[in-house]
């Protein structure tokens, strides 16, 4: 039996019955990684030996009978912006290329309590600046469905080593569609968490009010059970919010009887490829003849996301990225004859054009002068996608985009043009402008490319969101294929 | 509005980005492409609407005043490019 091919919860299974144990499962999965990482490239950082000690450590907890967390004994990759103590942490940048964080992030911290085995840090684009894993400042990931194609991005890593068995779960953020575009590009399971549901204390910050870390998985169940772990209020994150953490996998039914979807027109626009739109409408189909109610909506407002993220994320960057200036981590230039220099030649040999580009746009978006035109009117733009969204949950339990507006796209396509890489996000950003959870699974193929399917939901309700998604994969196939690498 | 070259640079320093010849030239180009974009939001009508800055609402937050384990000095330097006695080391600021 091939164990790497395997879910989590399947894995879980044969580890409660004895069949095998997570020394076996995380050795397959390393073999993997073996056998596929030169063509995919997905991760940045493995660690084999971390790996098998913390397996052979549950497997010795198992034998005496204790009892184990669903994720015990499991093998998972995280996005290397997220700190693991002792573990190289790059977040794909040159700048923080030897960083060895002297703390683990929360997300990693929980993880390791529940005795999930740590695989390595997976590639992302600079900063989790992108959506192609092509700004990684080390080299790109290949897109598992075939290898001339991007694996979105930024969680590229994270996507491509789920989908070519590297990693059972991995965990990503999102800050516009980072978990979700690369979910939908490598044919997994991506979610963001409503904001606020995952702490993000020790995520390194990009943009903050939008930042979530949330799961990339192989099915939605997975999905369930990596939410749960997660998930939950954090004294270390002050925008982590206290509520108390639903039992996910209660919301795994199989039902969507009178369940009412809304489908935004707007998502089926701007620029959104034919074959996509065909293939969402499908899979609202198949929900239909499951009991739901669909209804086409208009939410006008969706026209201005792009440019609003556009100023208020590198807006949030400029201000997070002021942090490396080579004086107490990462790379401090060989060139530094004064302490202004020395930050100046530091921030510019380290980070890459990409990085750059939007801390010169966030910091002119907020200089003097320019704040109230660009800062403070994508502020209230904001506003008013969050008035947007909650008018359509007034009526409806979810809303259904298309994730992406094409497949994957090659590597090396879209980087000549600054706005036309941008437009892949074009549906994922106004979940994060709003804050609400968000998950994409695969709905179809064109061109041998798995095509992306997005559940939006109301802030705090991932269950109804988990529920939907339960319910397609339940009644289709499309979370069966892999890609053959 | 347009970004001029000087503008660029400008910006440049407050970002505490030494740019090359080269990259002002592009950035002074992609930045002007990009800003055309956000000309857009102008359309709208935003009167009265409450800026949002968070999806939640954000308060301060306060914890009791009292001492809990933190990263030792040893820690906290261990990443420096250069360190001393526990301290980060730069380049002299001070005249002296």
């Amino acid at each position: 039996m091939d164990l790497y091919k395997l879910t989590a919860h399947e894995l879980e299974a044969l580890m409660k019955a004895g069949t095998v144990n997570s020394r076996d499962v995380t050795q397959s999965v390393l073999d993997r990684i073996s056998s596929v990482e030169s063509q995919v490239s997905a991760y940045l950082t493995v660690t084999g030996e971390i790996a098998m000690d913390s397996a052979a450590a549950i497997d010795e907890r198992r034998s005496r009978g204790e009892e184990l967390s669903p994720l015990a004994g499991i093998p998972i990759g995280i996005k290397d912006n997220i700190c693991t103590e002792g573990t190289r942490t790059t977040c794909a940048s040159k700048i923080l290329h030897n960083f060895i964080p002297p703390y683990s992030a929360t997300v990693a911290r929980r993880l390791s309590d529940a005795g999930a085995v740590m695989l390595g840090k997976t590639n992302l684009d600079e900063f989790a600046m992108g959506s192609s894993t092509e700004n990684s400042a080390f080299y790109p990931t290949h897109n598992p469905w075939n290898l001339t194609k991007v694996p979105g991005g930024s969680s590229g890593g994270s996507a491509a080593a789920v989908a070519a068995d590297e990693a059972v779960i991995a965990l990503g953020s999102d800050t516009g569609g980072s978990i979700r575009q690369p979910a939908s590009f490598c044919g997994v399971v991506g979610m963001k968490p409503t904001y606020g549901r995952v702490s993000r204390y020790g995520l390194v910050a990009f943009a903050s009010s939008l930042d979530q870390i949330g799961p990339l998985s192989k099915d939605v169940t997975d999905c369930a059970t990596m939410l749960q772990v997660i998930c939950g209020k954090d004294p270390q994150d002050s925008t982590s919010v206290d509520i108390p953490v639903p039992n996910f996998s209660l919301a795994l039914k199989n039902d969507v009887q009178g369940l009412k979807i809304g489908v935004p027109k707007e998502f089926f626009a701007q620029g959104v490829r034919p074959e996509i739109c065909e293939s969402v409408w499908k899979a609202l189909d198949v929900l239909k003849s499951l009991g739901a109610e669909y209804r086409e909506i208009s939410m006008p407002v969706m026209e201005y996301t792009l440019p609003t993220y556009y100023i208020l994320a590198p807006s949030e960057a400029s201000s997070n990225l002021a942090r490396y200036d080579g004086v107490r981590y990462g790379l401090r230039s060989k060139h530094s004859p004064d302490v202004l220099k020395m930050f100046m030649r530091s921030r510019n040999e380290g980070f890459g054009d990409e990085v750059k580009q939007r801390i010169m746009i966030g910091t002119y978006a907020l200089s003097a002068g320019y704040y109230d035109a660009y800062y403070a009117k994508a502020q209230k733009v904001r506003s008013l996608v969050r008035q947007a969204y909650d008018e359509a949950f007034k009526e409806f339990d979810v809303l259904i985009s298309p994730t992406s507006p094409s497949v994957a796209f090659g590597i090396g396509e879209k980087s000549d043009d600054p706005f036309q890489m941008k437009l892949a996000d074009v549906c994922t950003i106004p979940v994060n402008l709003a804050g609400i959870p968000a998950l994409s699974m695969t709905c179809g193929y064109h061109d041998g490319l798995p095509i992306g399917l997005q559940i939006m939901g109301r802030s705090f309700d991932e269950e109804t969101v988990l529920r939907t998604a339960y319910t397609y994969e339940r009644n289709t196939e499309h979370h069966r294929n892999r890609p053959v690498l | 509005m347009k970004l001029s070259r000087e503008d660029v640079e400008h910006t440049a320093l407050l970002a505490r980005l030494e740019l090359s010849e080269h990259e002002v030239e592009q950035l002074t180009d992609r930045l002007n492409q990009i800003m055309l974009h956000f000309e857009k939001l102008q359309q709208l009508d935003t009167d009265g609407v409450v800026p949002m800055s968070h999806s939640i609402p954000v308060e301060n937050v306060f914890r009791e005043d009292v001492a809990r384990p933190s990263l030792s000095p040893e820690a906290a330097v261990l990443n420096a490019p250069e360190q001393r006695d526990d301290y980060f080391v730069v380049p002299q600021v001070v005249e002296v």
